[in-house]
């Protein structure tokens, strides 16, 4: 993955941009540009030199860069200008941040992003000292990474950090029309399933759960002791006798929990 | 006869011409003079005699009549343009965090129990974290709640009224045109006479002279150095200054905090050994003053820099020590952990806070960042430096007290003078990781409350 012909020598290492990512997967390797149809154009001067002059594809990457006038300009500015209005638009519809949440969180995202690619990796989390000494860090940080990847976009920052909104009564009224909100009880409840099951398949089996309860004690239990307290965790839990606990018995178990107010945090306004 | 009176005139011409050209180089050599003069006035005498003419004193308060103006001006018009910019100017954070504890969060009334809701706990403390953490905000400039006509501060905010982007733009003007080269002429002058000053001191023998001599080339460049940042600085409670055979103790937002101490006073630097401009000014320093230099990467440096700061504060003649216990530059929002090396060494700790005024300027020198020499820059094209510095009583170690809770008591005491926060992070984890150990604190608190009497049950609410 790191050095094929083609790779973006901008972002380095073992992340392409998503110019490059075409001819990585799947497209033939150094024969050009396999996908048909031109990518989404989002702001910006992607620096690719691999297709010099194009705009990133996808969704995925925000227009977070600047050609080099401009960035030397912003250099040590406040971040929001960097961002777009309508990607701010797109963001607070499908996250429901209002618009100086978003700015805001877009500061923090680039006062994260140490190597200025829009993106943040595994280690950018990782700096943040709060969160490394969270005994579930690494669950964490993994949520924000879509499968198989490195880097994660503003977008999917903000997308991971919408499940902890708070859920507002006015919402609660909104259409049913309309996709589930990021921030709704059950997909809170999804999200905290998905911190146990390792390998998504929608079961935590007993070694999934083994797993996360060694992250949370530590050293201080014996592994005969977390191997009962898994057992009868699923004991209690499973009502169709696989032995392991499906997502729909994951809610009965945390029916009576006040999963709204564990699950939010407060964002000012 | 025509001829003749054309040798004459050729003659006259001449003569005139190099009169003139003369009267040119004349004129330029006036200006020169008067230029020097004016400098040596105004500027050099003063701070050999440590006299302030108030200059900077007047020019700071023309800063903040028009950043009071600014403030009015980008009120009104988000008034008017009903922008959203207003929120960002009103709160600085970005959550606000429930400080519960683990204990409540978890337990509640169901101690010695698991539950597979107990996730959830840690998992909204980490996005908690993600979100907004105390520890990396520290290593970086502090937010400013309005905007102060800085281009580097600026988030569209000249597009608010004509009358602030005209001033504005003279604000560049003013700052680029005028000030900084007046600035970069004064400081590579200082420059030069420090060096000079040191190399030439540092050839008498050692003696009381020398070291008189030492001390008055030291604070003048400092004096030097803080007027040709237009630095405004105050002194409180002076007569609280650091006395021989003493430790001082400060918080660390610049390299500006030695040049801002140096002017009042005499030290003995303990610190960083820099490359490229640092590095010059550390190396005369080092001709005529003891300084103690390392490296901070070096284990084997903490036990020859603590021994030498033990060797000089046995010695009563010996200038007091001056020393920044973070060990790195902060932001100056908060003082962050004191390592204990020089708590330990005994004598008395003079303990000094620093409080920079961040509407004239960002002191703060973020060496992940920028160079020193972009630092420098930007500190010349800002409006000035503005800071109170406190000199607070002299604290001793007590009987039966440690060394960390010793600079833990001098922490707070320097954070609440100087109106910062106190956070008991280590400010070294702006380069290096936290220690695993953190972690594992963590999760035995996790376990004491899940384990009660040795046995663990586990509760499923149904």
């Amino acid at each position: 993955m790191t050095s094929e012909a083609g790779a973006c020598p901008l972002v380095g290492g073992a992340s392409l941009c998503a110019c490059a990512r075409g001819l990585a997967h799947g497209g033939g390797a150094g024969a050009g540009w396999p996908f048909a149809e031109p990518p989404l154009l989002l702001t910006g001067a992607c620096r690719c030199p691999v297709r010099p002059g194009t705009a990133r594809s996808g969704a995925e990457q925000s227009g977070a860069r600047l050609g080099g006038p401009a960035r030397a300009a912003a250099m040590g500015s406040r971040a929001s200008t960097l961002l777009r209005d309508e990607e701010i638009e797109e963001i607070k519809k499908e996250t429901g941040f209002s618009h100086s949440q978003i700015t805001r969180l877009y500061s923090r995202f680039t006062s994260l992003d140490k190597g200025e690619n829009g993106t943040l990796s595994r280690e950018d989390f990782q700096r943040i000292p709060e969160l490394a000494i969270n005994p579930l860090g690494d669950r964490i940080i993994n949520a924000f990474f879509p499968e198989g990847e490195d880097q994660v976009n503003f977008r999917g920052f903000m997308r991971t950090l919408a499940h902890f909104r708070p859920i507002e009564d006015n919402e609660k009224s909104k259409d049913q029309n309309g996709p589930e909100p990021l921030n709704s009880r059950s997909n809170k409840l999804h999200f905290a399933f998905r911190l146990y099951d390792l390998d998504k398949d929608d079961k935590i089996s007993r070694d999934e759960l083994l797993q996360v309860l060694r992250m949370m004690v530590g050293v201080n239990i014996s592994d005969e002791q977390l191997g009962s307290i898994a057992d009868r965790t699923i004991q209690e839990a499973d009502q169709d006798g696989d032995s392991a606990i499906s997502f729909a018995e994951f809610v009965k178990v945390l029916e009576k929990v006040d999963v709204e107010q564990k699950m939010s945090i407060r964002f000012l306004h | 006869m025509s001829k003749y009176c054309q040798a004459v005139g050729w003659h006259f011409e001449g003569a005139s011409m190099e009169k003139n050209r003369g009267g040119y180089g004349l004129v330029e050599g006036k200006i020169l003079s008067v230029c020097l003069v004016l400098f040596v006035v105004l500027v050099l005498l003063p701070s050999m005699f440590r006299v302030s003419l108030g200059i900077s004193h007047i020019y700071v308060k023309i800063v903040v009549k028009t950043l009071e103006w600014a403030t009015l001006q980008i009120e009104k018009g988000v008034k008017k343009q009903k922008a959203l910019v207003l929120e960002n100017l009103t709160s600085n954070g970005i959550i606000q965090r429930e400080e519960a504890s683990m204990e409540e969060e978890i337990a509640g009334q169901r101690r010695g129990r698991f539950n597979l809701a107990d996730v959830l706990y840690f998992s909204k403390k980490g996005f908690e974290a993600v979100a907004e953490d105390e520890v990396t905000r520290r290593f970086s400039s502090e937010e400013l709640v309005s905007w102060n006509l800085l281009s580097r501060t600026n988030v569209s905010f000249h597009r608010i009224s004509w009358q602030l982007t005209f001033v504005w733009v003279i604000g560049i003007l003013i700052r680029y045109c005028l000030l900084m080269p007046l600035r970069v002429s004064l400081a590579s002058f200082s420059m030069l006479l420090l060096v000079s000053a040191t190399t030439v001191v540092g050839q008498f023998p050692n003696g009381r002279v020398k070291r008189w001599l030492s001390n008055q080339v030291q604070m003048t460049c400092a004096a030097l150095g803080v007027r040709c940042l237009s630095g405004a600085v105050h002194f409180h409670n002076r007569e609280n200054r650091p006395q021989k055979g003493g430790i001082c103790v400060a918080n660390h937002t610049s390299p500006l905090d030695v040049l801002i101490l140096a002017s009042d006073g005499c030290y003995s630097l303990v610190g960083q050994a820099h490359g490229g401009l640092l590095g010059l000014i550390q190396k005369s320093c080092m001709k005529t003053t003891e300084h103690v230099l390392f490296e901070r990467s070096e284990m084997k440096a903490r036990h020859l820099v603590r021994k030498k700061i033990r060797e000089h504060v046995a010695d009563k003649t010996k200038l007091p020590i001056l020393i920044f216990p973070e060990g790195t530059c902060i932001n100056n929002t908060s003082v962050m952990m004191f390592k204990k090396g020089s708590f330990e060494v005994g004598g008395t700790i003079h303990p000094v806070a620093i409080k920079y005024d961040p509407r004239f300027g960002d002191a703060f020198w973020n060496s992940m960042k920028y160079s020193m020499m972009t630092y420098a820059f930007k500190l010349m094209t800002s409006w000035a430096i503005v800071c109170n510095v406190w000199y607070l009583p002299p604290m001793v170690k007590e009987e039966e007290e440690d060394a960390v809770h010793f600079a833990d008591r001098v922490k707070a005491v320097i954070a609440a003078r100087g109106g910062m926060s106190v956070l008991p992070w280590d400010g070294g984890l702006k380069r290096k990781k936290v220690k695993e150990s953190f972690k594992q604190e963590q999760q035995k608190k996790y376990c004491q409350i899940v384990v009660e009497n040795g046995t663990v049950g586990n509760a499923n609410v149904h």
